[in-house]
Parts: C-alpha cells; structure tokens; sequence
C-alpha cells in the first residue's frame, strides 16, 4: 500500500528509474538507444497529431533533415558535438517552418496528403543532391565525437554510455515540452484542436497557433534524428522516406495519442516488437500490422491510453467504495 | 522532339493515366460516400493482380483473370468494410484511414507467405502481345491500347450507373446528404458496404490490367498509393468527374515531363497538386467543407 | 494528504525536484558508464560468429536467399573440415529490410550483442556502405558480397574491408568492351536514377571512346519505375544501334519487357550489363529473346571448380546457385579460409593472408588486390536462350578476364599506393 502511494505520489522519479534500468531489460543495448530516440521523434509528432489534432504525414522531413543537418555539421563545419544537435534541431523547426506555411491552411486529409507530397519532395531534393548527402548511399562516416562539457571531455562510443547521452537529452525535451503543453498555450492548442471555430471567435488566430504547434513538432523531430544521425554514425536516405512518416504515426497510435507519454510507449512496444519477432521470422510485418488493427479497433486510446482507463475505473471504484 | 515523338507520348501518358483513373475512382468513391480513406487500396490493387495471375496460370485464360480479379478483390472489400472498419463509424475520421495503413501490411505479408518474394512473370494474351501501327507513325502496344478501351468502358458502365439506376441514384444523394438519405427510410450501412465493394473492385482490375506491363510483387501497391492519392486530391475527393480528369492529367503530366525533362517525372505530380491545392483548396471538383 | 505542486499540473507533470533528480542520476550514471564494458565474446571458447546481413524482406528476398544458401554452403564446408581456428564457425543471418539504417541496426545487434567477430554479406551498395561503417568503427573484418564502387574507395575503405564482388565500373568495362568490339555504334543508355546506374553510364562513356562510340543520349528513370512507356519515344528518337540498361533486378526485367513490347527489339540491340539469374528467369524467354547480358557466373560454365561448386549446392539445396549465390560463396570461403591461415583473428594477419592471393573457388582464376581488397575477376558474357528446364537460361558466348586489372580502377585512381597493401582505419581495440 505505501509502496503504491509513493509510485503515484512520484510518477516520474518512477519513470526515470525505469529509464535507468531500461537498457539492462532489452536484448542489446543499442535497441535501448533506438528505442528512447524513436520515442522522442514520436513525442515530437505527437504535438501535431494529438495535441494540436492535425494528422501529418510527412514528418520524415524533419526527422531526416535533422538527420543530415546533424550529419553535416559535424562533418563539415565544427567537431562539437552541441553544434550538431542545435543544426539537427534547428533544420527541424526550419523545415517545419517552411512546409507549414504551405500546408498549414489546410485541415483533414488534405493537410496530410500535403505534407505527404512535400516530405516527398524534401525526399527528391535530397536524393538527386548526392554531391551533398551521398544520394541513396547516404551520409556517411560521421565521425564518434566525445562531448566536452565545462572543460571536460567525456567519451561516449560504448553503448551504453551513448544510451545515457541521448536519455539525457531525451529526458530534457520532455521536460520543455511538459512545460510548454501544460502552459497556456498548450491550452489553446488544446482549443484549437477541439473546436477550431469556437477559438476563433476566441480571438486566437488558430492558423497561426497550429503552424507554431506544427514548428514545435518539427524542431523535437529534427533533434531526434540529430540524435539518429550520431547513433548509426550514418544518415540513409530513408529517413525522409514517407514510410517513415507512416512508422512514427503508427507508434503514435499503438502508444496512445491522448497522453503525454503515450507515443514513447508506442515507439518502445512497436520496435520491441520488431526487433524480437524479426529474429524470429522474417513475416514478422504481420504480425505487428495485426496487433496494430486490433489496437486501432479495440485500443483506440492506445495501449498507454487503455492502462490509464484501467487504472482510472480502478481508482473510482476504490474511492466510491471508500466514500459509501 | 519530333511530332512523332510527342504524338506517341500523348498516347503513352493516357494509357499511364488509364491505371490512375481506376484507382482513383475506386478511392474517391470510398471516400465520396464513406469519407474513409482507404490506405490499403494499393494493396487491393496488388491483390487483384496476383489473384488475376494466379487464375489465368490455373485455367490459361486470360479474359477470365479479368473477370475474377475484381471479383476477388470486390468480396475481400465488402469484407473490410463490415468486419474492419464499420465499427469505427462515429469516431475521429482519422480511424480508418490508420486501420487501413495497418492492415495494407497485413496484405503484403501474406502475399508473401503464399507466393514469395520474388515476381511473377506475366504476359499479356498471344492476341493482345504484339505493336500496333499507329496513324503510320509509330508502334504502339496493342495491349495498351486495350487497357485505354476497357478503362473507358469501366468509366462508361460506372456512369451508366449512377446516372441511370435507382441505387445510383441513391449513392450519389448519399454523398451529398447522407442524413437525408437515412431520413428517407435507405439504409446507408447497405449502401455503403455495397460501395467499398465496389471501389475495392475497382483497384482489383486495375490491377489485372496493370499485370502484364510491370512486375507483379508483394510490394508493387505501394509505388501506386502515393500516386493514387495524389491523384485523387488533384481532382477533388468525391468527385467522379475529378478522378478521371486528374488521373489523365496527372498521366499526360507524367509522360511529358518524361519527354523532355525525365528526371523530374517522379515529383512531377507532387508539384503539379501543390499547384493545385494552393489555388483550388479542394482540388479540381471537389466540393469544400467535405472533411476540412 | 495531496502534495500541491503535483496537483496543480495533470498526470504526467513533472516538478522540478524530480527533474533534478532525474537528471542528475542519468548524468551520473552516464560517468560509471564506463566502468560497464561491452562484452566481448572472444571468449576462446565458443563458436567463431558470422553476422550475415542481408534483405530477406522487401524485393531482393530472393537474390537475398541465394546469397544465403551460398554463405550456409561455405559455412557447412568450413566446419566439416575443422572449422575455423579449431572452432565451428556459426551463421548468423539478419533481415536488413533493403533499408539502410535497418542495416546499420542488424550490424551494430551483431556486433554488440552477439559479439560476431566476423561479417560477410549486404545485397544493396547503400548497405553495404552502412555495414561497412559500422564494422570499421568496432574493428570487424567485413566481406562485402554486392556491387559498390564506393566500398573500395576513399573514404569507405579499410584495412577491415573486403570487396568480393564485382563492382559497376568494372562491370561497364567488360560490358562496354565486348560491345564495342560487335555491336553498333551509336549508345543509347536508360539509367536508374542513382549511384549504381550513374556509375554503370560513367564507366561505358568511358570505355567507349576506345571504339569510337557516338553517344546518343541517355534517360535517367527513378529507381523503382514500373512503367517504362514514357521513355520509349525518347530513346526511338534517338536513333540508337544499342540500348544499355543500366539499372538491376525489376527494373531491368521491367524495362526489357515493355521495350518488347513497344516493338524496340525490331531496331535495337538490348544489353543489360548485370542481368542476374533470377531477373532473367522472372522476365521469361520471350522477354529475354535476342538480349545480351552480362554476368558475373553461370551454372552451367564448363569449369572444374564450378562443376564442383554446383553440385554440392545442388546436394544441399536441392537447386542450382545463381550468381550471387557465387559471391556470397566464394566471399565467405576467402574469409574463413583467411582466418585459418592467418592462425588467428588479428584484422593485420587476415588481411596478409588474404591480400596478393590467386584463388578459384567456383568460377575461374580470382586475385586479391592488395591495395584496396578488391577481387579481381571475369566477367560472362551470355545470350539468352530458350529454357528446356528451369535453370537452363542462358548461353555463355563469351568470358571477359579481368586479368592483369584491366577492368579496375588503378589504385592510383582511388588514390591509393599500388605497391603497399591497405592499412588505413586500422583500429586500437
């Protein structure tokens, strides 16, 4: 009883733990990394889809372009390991910015088949510029880079020191993003999603509200593949692919879009799942399209959603037999 | 260019266009009525294909392939509709557009299981298989020319049909005022599954038809999704006019561009919708406040 | 007793106490992290690991297989002849999904946590690239079984990197040579829009101009085109004498096919430069009628080495092994065989063992070049012909040798000593 209050009473110190042991659970260490990257890029998304309730399908753009900015910089410009984060995360919300000027007019279907055809030209653009991201080979030998913090120099090549790197930042954004959900304008997105008209007349100006949710989403996205771009050392030219896109909206939704943490769990079940069951058969695309239907029709809050709802009625239930 | 070469790729950019329109009509229609996008419809269309081959290998005839691809394809859609995504009416219309994205993988995967990863090699019938001279100027696969004619009498029939017949009628007042349709007493659940039937049907022969011009492979849908969706936007969701339209368009744009700029034949129509979109919102036909 | 400042933000705020705390372990444990080493499987016991990835899903399932079967025979030889250093040599295969960084995964998998000390395969140059990279970071001795001009060049070379299979330059060479010297002179070339066919279009330019080639043109399509009809009219403008279809596997099959149909066969002379077994047999005789194609090796080849080849591939599989069947045969043979004759798995030993090496293990003569790790090889030249059984595809008329390097790029030309073995990104481990 007192060890499950004091869970409920410090949810996230519980959640950092888990963090912590995290890359002891999972087979390699390296899917650990994955996994907590992939889930950022989903948290990223999931300012989009399910805090602003735009559907997008072209967030490989900013992903990958973060990716090959990150790439970039630390190949071209500075061996500082910061300089390519902030490039990853800046051609992000650059892209972003870019794309959602001319999307962002648009709602529904239309607004996702928009950002699909412009993912897909950003894809086109950086194919045919191979003279710069190396076409379909990709970018390669991005070079392993030590961080030098207040004078000192750590060095991160081993996997599990690299894990702790990216939980670092990982836990970082998620933490600018917690406060900028929980402010007024998280608020306001949360207006604008619901009922765009009714905000309007508000007086928010919802067209600009949602390009700037939209810049938000792109910038996490892009720092996420920053992150990707030092992991593999190597950005392919997939990354901006749209089945990309497709893969983040999936985790997005096995997770749950109406929670906070909901997309990193979709992120870490969905690649789990991928890793696992591909060492064990190479049909293994079945298997995760079909727990995917069965989430779409039975879970629709996802599975983090789901839990909640669980533990939610539980709750009730215990408090309405404690006031009877 | 020549005059030979352009004439010959006016042709060339309508029979391409021909595969678009049939998958574009086949989604506008789901979506004209359902408002459902359906993202497993490259993989009907891969489907059809493969249930079209594998009957003509089974029985040697090819006209029959024809007739039991959309046949095929038709069921499994009415299928989908009353199995998958029925019960996800009445919530976020972005739910079965998901359920579809999903399930187009289910598709490819058991494809895969029973056929393998490798392609089918396919050809068109002995009668079909050889160049047509064309106004003395150049060849021309008479095959091509076949599939331009039978897309025509596909878009004739369907036609024929909603203008024509009572429950023609009926679907295209359901895509103006469903609830005044239920009003009136129809069941739209019928019409509705009826109709995702159909539009599945639709892909299934294109899929057929596109058989024999390409590789036939788990994966070959998925090269159309994107372009079929395109193509459906350009021309307005929903509208029927807009799909044929944008798909010949969108296949004359491609060819073109072929002809005298190759390399941007890929994103041709990406931009040619961005075009589109920013100065008719809704696309070419489509009528706006449909999904916004 | 509700605690205010968890209160006041929904589920999922964070305070900043716990924020700090949080962090402050992470970063914490971040420092000790060194004090967790990767572990290593040298143990002396144990089996010696062959990470093996390559993309059983996706399009090149096939070819992927065959690559397998091949690595699998080579295994199985190894271990009935004592293995590898006294131990059994195991295969792990992976799915790399044709996807790049899904290559990169599978490697650093095998690499951390498997603890492969050796790697061989990748079907897609991307790939390889990827694998490449990963292999050269941990010090891991890779074989590299697919087509890549880049894999032996600066900056992706190393001492860890080995280059079994042919690559496009070296493809066009002996392609472009045949050509010149019996067919037409006007070239016409439809090229997939990326690394491997700009290449393949880059070495026939080249090797043309020896025979006086006119260049007629070229049409880059976008990889993955399954509708080639809009580039007929273009290249039958052209006026070409020999078409070059520098592309591979579908897109090849499908350009051939619909060229047939457009009635092209009738005025031009089709050659596919690197036409695999399992293309040809998915494209059909009709398809292939009257097409020239270049291979890297057949199964019916009237060789020592390749009788032998084929039927223990045959016993153990039960199918005749197509080309890159080959490659990821010989590859892995070279590998382990290295191994054993260096004594020990030392990447300055192998390579000795390795380099300067002459060697037929199912096709004819093959030397080690010593200065970027480059097999050198023939190159078949085969008409199709009408199958009587399945297999039965193709009709060799004529072997290019890559003897003497004629068809490489001189080391002088990547950049590199011809007169010292590679040693660059030799790691400390």
């Amino acid at each position: 009883m007192a060890f499950r209050k004091t869970v409920s009473k410090y949810p996230l110190s519980f959640i950092f733990l888990f963090f912590i042991v995290f890359p002891f659970i999972v087979p390699y260490k390296a899917l650990a990394t994955r996994i907590i990257i992939w889930g950022l890029f989903a948290l990223g998304y999931n300012v989009c889809l399910g805090y602003t309730g735009m559907l997008s399908f072209g967030h490989a753009a900013f992903f990958g372009s973060g990716a090959y900015a990150a790439g970039l910089v630390l190949l071209r410009v500075s061996q500082n390991i910061w300089f390519g984060l902030l490039g990853g995360l800046l051609m992000g919300a650059v892209t972003a910015f870019i794309l959602g000027y001319m999307s962002i007019k648009r709602r529904g279907i239309y607004f996702a088949m928009l950002t699909l055809a412009f993912a897909q030209l950003v894809y086109f653009i950086a194919f045919q510029w191979a003279g710069l991201t190396g076409g379909d080979n990709g970018l390669r030998n991005i070079p392993p880079l030590p961080v030098s913090l207040l004078g000192l120099t750590i060095h991160i090549e081993s996997p599990l020191r690299f894990y702790f790197f990216v939980l670092v930042f990982v836990i970082l954004s998620l933490f600018v993003l917690n406060r900028i959900l929980q402010s007024p304008f998280g608020h306001v997105l949360k207006a604008v999603r619901e009922n765009d008209h009714r905000a309007r007349s508000c007086g928010y100006e919802t067209s600009n509200v949602r390009w700037l949710a939209f810049i938000i989403s792109g910038a996490i996205s892009g720092l996420a593949g920053a992150l990707y771009a030092l992991y593999l050392h190597f950005v392919g030219i997939e990354s901006l692919y749209w089945t990309t896109s497709g893969q983040v909206v999936m985790m997005t939704l096995l997770g749950g879009m109406g929670s906070f943490i909901g997309p990193f769990i979709g992120a870490g079940v969905f690649l789990y799942l991928e890793d696992v069951l591909s060492t064990v058969t190479e049909h293994w695309m079945i298997f995760l399209g079909g727990i995917f239907i069965l989430c779409v029709l039975f879970f629709p809050t996802g599975i983090w959603g789901t839990i909640l709802e669980i533990v939610r009625r539980k709750r009730t239930t215990v408090k309405q037999e404690r006031d009877a | 260019m020549s005059v030979t070469a352009i004439a010959m790729q006016l042709f060339t950019g309508l029979s391409l266009g021909m595969l678009y329109v049939l998958l574009a009509l086949g989604l506008s229609i789901i979506f004209g009525l359902l408002t459902v996008v359906n993202f497993s419809h490259g993989a009907m269309f891969m489907w059809g294909a493969y249930a079209g081959v594998a009957t003509a290998s089974f029985t040697g005839n090819f006209w029959l392939a024809l007739v039991v691809s959309p046949l095929v394809t038709g069921a499994y859609g009415l299928f989908v509709e009353r199995a998958l995504v029925r019960p996800l009416y009445g919530r976020d219309l972005n739910y079965p557009l998901l359920l579809t994205f999903g399930l187009q993988y289910v598709m490819i995967e058991i494809v895969r299981i029973f056929w393998g990863t490798s392609d089918l090699a396919f050809s068109a019938p002995e009668v079909l298989n050889f160049p047509v001279g064309l106004f003395g100027i150049f060849y021309f696969p008479s095959y091509r020319l076949f599939v331009i004619g039978v897309t025509g009498l596909i878009c004739l029939t369907l036609w024929l049909f909603l203008e024509k017949t009572n429950l023609g009628l009926v679907i295209r007042a359901g895509t103006r005022d469903p609830l005044m349709v239920r009003a009136l007493g129809i069941d739209m659940g019928k019409i509705w599954w009826f109709v995702f039937g159909m539009g599945s049907a639709l892909a299934g022969i294109a899929g057929i038809l596109a058989a024999p011009i390409r590789s036939v492979f788990p994966e070959m849908g998925l090269a159309m999704l994107v372009e079929s969706f395109v193509v459906v936007v350009v021309g307005g969701m929903g509208s029927l006019k807009g799909a044929i339209l944008s798909g010949i368009i969108m296949g004359e744009a491609s060819a073109l561009t072929t002809l005298f700029y190759p390399q941007m034949a890929d994103i041709v129509i990406f931009l040619v919708m961005a075009v589109v979109l920013l100065i008719r919102p809704s696309g070419l036909f489509g009528k706006s406040g449909l999904l916004e | 007793m509700a605690n205010p400042k968890q209160e006041k933000g929904k589920r999922g705020a964070i305070d900043r106490r716990t924020f700090i705390k949080g962090t402050g372990c992470a970063t914490g444990m971040a420092l000790f992290g060194g004090f967790h080493f990767v572990r290593k499987t040298h143990a002396a016991e144990g089996p010696i690991k062959l990470g093996f990835p390559i993309p059983l899903t996706g399009p090149y399932g096939t070819e992927a297989k065959d690559q397998q079967a091949g690595a699998e025979l080579a295994v199985a030889q190894a271990n009935a002849s004592g293995g590898v250093l006294g131990r059994k040599v195991e295969l792990l295969v992976r799915d790399d999904k044709l996807k790049a960084d899904e290559a990169a995964l599978r490697a650093k998998e095998l690499i951390e946590s498997e603890g492969v000390q050796l790697m061989a395969g990748v079907f897609s140059a991307a790939n390889q690239l990827a694998v490449n990279e990963q292999c050269k970071l941990h010090g891991i001795p890779y074989m590299s079984t697919g087509q890549s001009n880049e894999i032996t060049q600066l900056p992706d070379n190393s001492i860890y990197t080995y280059h079994e299979a042919f690559d496009p330059y070296q493809t066009s060479q002996a392609v472009g040579g045949w050509a010149g010297k019996n067919l037409g002179k006007r070239w016409y070339f439809l090229v997939a829009d990326y690394a491997y066919g700009w290449q393949l279009t880059e070495g026939f330019r080249r090797k043309g101009k020896e025979f006086g080639f006119v260049d007629a043109g070229e049409t880059k399509h976008p990889l993955g085109t399954s509708d080639y009809s809009s580039y007929m009219a273009r290249i039958l403008a052209a006026k070409p004498d020999v078409l070059f279809m520098n592309n591979f596997g579908k897109d090849m099959t499908n350009a051939v096919k619909q060229a047939a149909a457009f009635g092209l066969k009738k005025q031009v002379t089709i050659v596919c430069p690197n036409c695999s077994l399992s293309s040809r047999m998915a494209g059909g005789d009709e398809v292939f009628d009257g097409v020239i194609c270049g291979t890297s090796f057949y199964w019916e080849m009237d060789h020592p080495t390749t009788r032998e080849f084929v039927q223990a591939f045959q016993k153990m599989h039960g199918r005749p092994p197509v080309d890159y069947a080959g490659y990821a045969y010989s590859g892995v043979k070279e590998l382990l065989g290295g191994v054993n004759r260096a004594g020990k798995l030392d990447p300055v030993a192998l390579a000795g063992a390795i380099e300067g090496r002459t060697y037929d293990n199912y096709k004819g003569k093959q030397w080690w070049r010593p200065c970027d790790h480059q097999s050198q090889q023939d190159w078949f030249i085969a008409k199709s012909k009408k199958a009587k059984a399945q297999y039965d595809v193709f009709q060799i008329v004529a072997t290019i040798s890559g003897a003497d390097q004629r068809l490489m790029r001189t080391c002088v030309e990547l950049g590199l000593d011809p007169n010292k073995p590679i040693r660059s990104g030799l790691i400390k481990k």
